[in-house]
């Protein structure tokens, strides 16, 4: 395939089923697990689809314009994908950072152009929204994006990500994605909901150590404006543990390498077709491999026991 | 009938500190019935005047979200495990 630039060779991922982990894949009735392998996209993560959707969005409306200087809270893929985007199409990029979060993710924001704010550790990305926000007060002319509320993030899997499955899978039964800004889960959710009634839309959060818990109290507590919990069937809170287990098991099995988040979205699509398997029911399971393992490679996910590598990931934001 | 609750850091007040404590309940609504007998308080941090979660606490019985197996009406049996948690950004 050839493209006109960068940007064009976005999404189109591959659709690639999991003959060794599915619990039936040639059984009669299949269960199959198919997995979304996001990290083919220009900057290796699915966060691709939502900065070019945003950027675009905000070119349309006229925020955004020549020269500007976008700022974004982030906890890593989507300050790398928006600095990609903004290197091809002329910004500046300010990044607030959790300051728990593995050093590829700072050395490639880096080597992109951007520049990095950390917000403490403590409190996770929320300290880091708090941070943008009052970022963007102090500075009216810079334009926040803001993936957490932004409708163009969900938008960009309503119009590809959702429309791209359904037309490899036309037998989907089951959705699973990661939750963390909503937008994956609400956009390629609401599409396949529409077009294929009865389809089930699976939801894996990672669950973190207590520092990134450590709220001084419930009222500081966050939930993403683009959340619409409607969308979703079931929804799985998957420790570092689990997360690493399963992203182990998809490098073993399958030749997969994929970062600790589709380790915990491949533990929440198992868990329900290990349900639909001991029911005698049939099930098409895809599930997004949102990135590589290549930016996990320091915290030591992928090596000594499972229990070691958990430790090391305490307190480390893996999603 | 034990239950094991696991509470987050910013609950721990009404714990002594304690990062779980053991309850009882056939349902989740008896749980936090329970709990609050023995730690006053704690369930009016979970559940607000109208009687439903409050909106940023998420409650998992085996790590999956009670707002989608039945909220407080979610059954619980001998040997299951409840996380409470904070609700935080991820992205």
């Amino acid at each position: 395939m050839r493209y006109d630039s960068l940007t064009e060779a976005l999404g189109e991922t591959p659709l690639v089923g999991l003959p060794r982990l599915s619990p039936r894949w040639a059984g009669d009735p299949p269960v199959r697990l198919w997995a979304k392998l996001e990290d083919h996209n220009p900057t290796g993560s699915i966060k691709d689809r939502a900065a070019l959707s945003m950027v675009r969005a905000a070119e349309a409306d006229g925020r955004l314009t020549p020269g500007c200087t976008i700022l974004e809270p982030t906890s890593g893929n989507t300050g790398i994908s928006l600095a990609m985007v903004a290197k091809v199409r002329g910004y500046g990029l300010v990044c607030v950072m959790p300051e728990n979060t593995s050093v590829e993710r700072r050395q490639l924001l880096e080597m992109f152009g951007a520049r990095i704010i950390f917000s403490p550790a403590a409190g996770g990305s929320n300290q880091a929204v708090v941070v943008a926000k009052q970022l963007a007060a102090e500075n009216p002319d810079w334009v926040m994006l803001y993936q957490y509320g932004n409708p163009a993030n969900a938008q960009a899997h309503y119009e590809g990500t959702g429309p791209e499955i359904l037309r490899d899978l036309p037998t989907i039964t089951h959705f699973v994605a990661g939750l963390g800004t909503t937008g994956t889960l609400m956009g390629a959710g609401r599409y396949l909901r529409e077009k294929a009634a009865d389809v089930q839309v699976v939801a894996a959060e990672p669950r973190y150590g207590e520092l990134v818990y450590g709220l001084r109290n419930i009222d500081e507590g966050f939930v993403p404006e683009l959340y619409d919990d409607d969308i979703l069937t079931s929804r799985f809170s998957v420790t570092s543990y689990d997360a690493l287990r399963r992203t182990r098991d998809l490098i073993e099995h399958e030749g997969i390498f994929a970062g600790i988040s589709s380790g915990a979205i491949l533990h929440a699509a198992l868990s329900i077709a290990d349900r639909v398997a001991a029911a005698g029911e049939r099930a098409d399971i895809a599930f997004i491999v949102a990135d590589g393992g290549w930016k996990y490679l320091s915290t030591g996910a992928y090596d000594g026991s499972l229990q070691h590598a958990a430790e090391k990931l305490e307190g480390q934001l893996w999603a | 009938m034990a239950i094991e609750v696991k509470i987050p850091t910013i609950l721990r007040s009404y714990t002594d500190g304690a990062k779980s404590v053991a309850g009882k309940g056939d349902t989740l609504a008896e749980l936090f019935d329970n709990l609050d007998a023995s730690h006053p308080g704690l369930k009016g941090r979970l559940i607000t005047d109208d009687g439903g979660l409050h909106r940023f606490v998420n409650v998992y019985v085996n790590d999956e979200d009670v707002r989608f197996t039945g909220s407080l009406d979610t059954g619980l049996k001998d040997g299951d495990s409840v996380t409470i948690l904070p609700a935080v950004a991820g992205g």
